[in-house]
């Protein structure tokens, strides 16, 4: 009688027709080991099989583009022989269901995709999200959740010894039951040493180093491509256990290894574990991978074929080795006190197989498994929206109340509590850290630096996919060309809900559609990331949240800083005080913290206007005429003015007439705005005329006050302590 | 100068003091694995620098003491020889009985990273025979285990033979009598939880920690 029962094939999150596909690939009934071998590799999380048609609408290369998606990070010349391998990847269903151990693992697996590469690890970022903290019903686990990804982010990232130099952390109800975690790591390589995950040259050898294999983390690649349910919690084993000691030792062995020549081809096992390492070097050199389970460095007795195959245990690697050479590499992991032990060789027939002390317990086409996964172009609708478009009745009764709210508000108050118990500085490059519109650390190698910022907005994204993924983009375009640096490349991290369920599929499509286009038209083409579906907890889906990572280039070493920096400065503002209406209200911080209501549709963007304000900044930057930059977005103007006076210098301002409400005025979130101040105002009109985009001086920088002339009148530390206490307050309440 | 860096498997302010000592000093620097059993005799000053040796398994520093480089350390200490311990290389010198006391969790139970002020409590050391008593340096901490303990009778005669180097303006973890820096009876032993690695190139927003390095340099050449 058959093991292998329709119910066998659904506990797999595999469909009927998946299963009819694997037959016919086949041949004949598969094993369990098998069964289990493509359940994981076919999973949403590994083949990308709802997303892979429309990810192809991205734009992935320019003359900057060493290497694009398809390889464990995309990499980017940065001259002087040097380049950036980075990605960003997410961590979500593990981090709701163990957050410690979720968020730290997430971590270790980024890192690992940028040293396999050859590259060593120098910035990491990380974009969080969660369920608001005060809420009566949820606030206790969210707060639970939140202390509990921080600390497994501080924990990994601080021992491992790579800076957490920035990134963002975002509350809304959606994410309740679906916290997300995405973790941005960038890394430097020397351009002539680039690895590739490839098992080239058949007869080499297949090594295993690193941690011993365990039971952890079975099929989670398989979880994290299911909704949860109330019998989610039955699923914390399928979580990874990581240690980040043992990844610096892989580090640094690896790295070392791979400089005696030795090294061939080099992939770190993640999700999916050995299987996937296994059929995507094989696959990718277009050879057989023969492996011996026997042989398999393990921490538990009697594991079986099935759950070595497909156990996610961390800080593991596979490399293929030079016939012959094997030693050398031995040694330099017996210097590192890791195991390593030759598993395998290369075969010339495309197969994976596996055999158990001598007997095979699968055998698969590695194309099937990795190219072959069945690809949906999944039935999509107009996006899930269920908010009016007409804005409803308000007005403020107090201006200074209202800053004073928003300032204390999640998504906007300090994050300070956060950034500072992670090593933000270890390695000596952060030349801007934590706190400021776009991380910085130099390149030593180089003598140049790289710029990076994060950046989402799932109530924009929720609103209109399309428009909302576009102004992702260009926040975080102009971000990294607030601090001087040139947008160069990005990655992303598409957050959805349920892809079989038509409007949200929707969402999907519109936002990859609009990220597209932004990323086209700001010259940023996506060099990797990630796909995470299936972001719903009893059917109640996640704002869309896609999130962008953009790298930028910096010709010198020191950035602008986002805040005045002595009084008696002019104060500016490039692109203007910005147009909006009440329909374009509905995304903002005010209509969000305020009203608690969202409507109507998210800020316009013009992207012409928007890439000659970025062009301007930056040329303004490497003049040297401008003292600090600040980019507006969330809050308005308003909130970017108090947030650029926290050093203690603030500005007393008169803005243009307006025929725009107060509210609309001091807090709509127009893009393609940046507030500056400068000591030369006239070169800076020159150089915003040459780009034909407005700068309005708006008054001038002073010590202790904030005054927004006939609208507020607040000293800074009246809006400095909210601002600074909100969250540790909201923590231990 | 020359200094030696040690190399625990998991530090990780390793090539951050090798890159201070030879870019921001400019003198010369070699790194020592902790399997080595004798310290070369071209080495001036030994660096235990921060990081997770061992993973900080056990306790912070716990298992680095029974590596052989610990060994040659304590027998180049007794001869004389320079040697400083910054964060888990302060934990490692308290560990090995290098220096009194021990480093336990932070009062507020987390890790905490960013800049302090320190005040340089004695200049009688060859660490700091360049500043200033009472100068106030700011240079970076980063740990969740930095705060410092010893019996109230090893305070006082830390206290009694000048031997705190450095202290908290704002103690930021707890430690006793904001102890952030000692040296041991003979003044040649070092450890301090900041990092003066981070505050040696004008870019990092701090020079200050150039001073011990610079002290260091003075006090060697004059021998």
């Amino acid at each position: 009688m058959s093991t292998i029962t329709p119910e066998v094939v659904a506990a797999h999150s595999l469909t009927p027709d998946e299963y009819q596909k694997i037959l016919a690939l086949l041949g004949r009934e598969p094993s369990l080991t098998e069964l289990g071998i493509f359940s994981v590799m076919w999973s949403e999380h590994c083949s990308y099989k709802s997303s892979k048609v429309h990810l192809k609408k991205l734009p992935t290369r320019s003359q900057l583009v060493l290497l694009g998606p398809g390889e464990n990070a995309g990499i980017i010349d940065i001259g002087h022989g040097y380049g950036i391998a980075f990605k960003i990847e997410s961590h979500n269903h593990p981090s709701f269901i163990e957050p410690f151990e979720g968020a730290a693992t997430g971590v270790g697996g980024i890192l690992r995709d940028i040293f396999t590469m050859g590259a060593r690890p120098i910035a990491v970022l990380d974009s969080i999200r969660f369920g608001p903290l005060d809420d009566p019903k949820t606030g206790a686990r969210n707060r639970r959740i939140l202390e509990g990804v921080v600390s497994g982010i501080a924990h990994y990232g601080n021992c491992f010894g790579v800076p957490t130099v920035g990134g963002e952390c975002v509350f809304h109800k959606s994410y309740d039951g679906n916290p997300l975690v995405n973790v941005f790591a960038l890394g430097v390589i020397p351009k002539d040493k680039i690895f590739f995950g490839r098992a080239e040259g058949i007869g080499n050898p297949v090594i295993y180093v690193g941690a011993k294999t365990g039971r952890d983390g079975i099929h989670g690649a398989t979880m994290a491509s299911d909704e949860f349910t109330e019998e989610s919690k039955q699923k914390r084993p399928n979580v990874q256990m990581g240690d980040p000691f043992l990844e610096k030792l892989l580090l640094e062995a690896c790295l070392e290894a791979m400089y005696t020549g030795a090294v061939v081809g080099i992939q770190d096992m993640g999700a999916a574990g050995l299987t996937c390492s296994t059929c995507e070097m094989g696959s990718r050199a277009g050879t057989g991978v023969e492996i011996d389970l026997q042989y398999v460095p393990q921490r538990e007795t009697g594991m079986s074929p099935y759950e070595i195959m497909l156990s996610e245990s961390q800080e593991r690697m596979l490399l293929v080795a030079d016939k012959g050479r094997e030693q050398e590499i031995f040694d330099v992991f017996n210097k590192w006190g890791l195991d390593s032990a030759t598993i395998g060789f290369v075969t010339d027939d495309g197969m994976l197989r596996v055999r158990d002390h001598g007997a095979i317990v699968a055998e698969i086409r590695n194309r099937d498994l990795a190219d072959e996964a069945p690809i949906y172009d999944r039935p999509h609708t107009r996006p899930h929206r269920n908010v009016p478009m007409e804005a409803p009745a308000f007005a403020s009764a107090d201006l200074k109340a209202d800053l004073i709210r928003l300032l204390a508000s999640g998504d906007l108050c300090s994050k300070r509590w956060i950034y500072e118990q992670y090593d933000y500085m270890v390695r000596t490059n952060t030349l801007a850290g934590p706190g400021g519109d776009a991380a910085v650390v130099r390149v030593k190698e180089t003598g140049t630096s790289v710029a990076m910022s994060l950046d989402g907005n799932g109530r924009y994204c929720y609103l209109d996919p399309r428009e909302g993924a576009k102004l992702v983009v260009a926040e975080a375009c102009r971000n990294v060309s607030t601090v001087g640096a040139l947008p160069v490349a990005a990655t992303n991290n598409l957050n959805f809900g349920n892809p079989q369920r038509p409007e949200i599929m929707a969402q999907l499509v519109e936002a990859i559609e609009g990220m597209a286009e932004a990323c086209l038209h700001f010259e940023t083409p996506i060099t990797g990331g990630n796909v995470s579906l299936y972001n719903e907890t009893l059917g109640e889906g996640i704002l869309p949240t896609p999130v962008i990572g953009i790298v930028g280039l910096l010709p010198t070493q020191a950035p602008v800083p986002s805040r005045f920096r002595a009084a008696g400065r002019t104060v500016m503002l490039l692109g203007g005080v910005g147009a909006t209406d009440e329909v374009h209200f509905g995304g903002t911080q005010y209509a969000h913290v305020l009203l608690g209501q969202m409507w109507g549709l998210p800020p316009a963007l013009d992207m012409a206007l928007e890439k000659r304000v970025q062009a301007a900044i930056r040329e303004m930057v490497a003049a040297g005429v401008v003292d600090s930059a600040h980019d507006l977005s969330d809050g308005g103007f308003a909130v970017g003015l108090a947030e650029a006076s926290f050093d203690g210098v603030g500005a007393a301002v008169t803005l243009p007439a307006s025929a725009l409400r107060p509210e609309l005025l001091l807090f709509h979130e127009g893009p393609s705005r940046i507030l500056l101040s400068t000591n030369s105002p006239e070169e800076v009109t020159k150089l915003a005329d040459k780009h034909g985009v407005p700068a309005v001086a708006i008054g001038a920088t002073v010590h202790g006050q904030v005054v927004i002339e006939g609208y507020l009148n607040a000293t800074v530390e009246e809006l400095h302590q909210p601002w600074a206490n909100a969250l540790e307050s909201a923590l231990h309440a | 100068m020359k200094a030696g860096v040690v190399v625990f498997p998991g530090s990780n302010c390793d090539h951050d003091a090798y890159y201070a000592v030879t870019q921001n000093v400019g003198a010369q620097a070699a790194f020592l694995w902790h399997q080595q059993a004798a310290i070369p005799g071209d080495i001036d000053v030994v660096i235990l620098p921060g990081g997770f040796s061992y993973g900080d398994y056990l306790r912070c520093g716990a298992i680095a003491k029974f590596s052989p480089i610990i060994g040659a350390v304590k027998q180049f200490a007794a001869a004389g020889g320079i040697v400083m311990g910054f964060c888990n290389g302060f934990q490692i010198l308290t560990e090995s009985g290098l220096l009194p006391g021990a480093l336990i969790r932070n009062t507020g139970l987390k890790f905490r990273c960013h800049p302090v002020d320190l005040r340089v409590e004695t200049t009688q050391t060859p660490f700091t025979s360049l500043a200033e008593k009472g100068q106030i340096l700011n240079i970076p901490i980063a740990h969740g285990e930095g705060c410092y303990t010893a019996e109230p009778h090893v305070l006082d005669q830390l206290e009694a033979e000048d031997r705190i180097v450095f202290r908290y303006v704002r103690n930021p973890n707890g430690s006793a009598r904001d102890i952030a820096g000692i040296c041991n009876a003979g003044r040649n032993v070092l450890g301090m939880m900041p990092h003066p690695e981070r505050a040696a190139d004008p870019l990092m927003g701090s020079t200050d920690g150039l001073v011990l390095f610079r002290s260091l340099l003075s006090v060697l050449a004059a021998k």
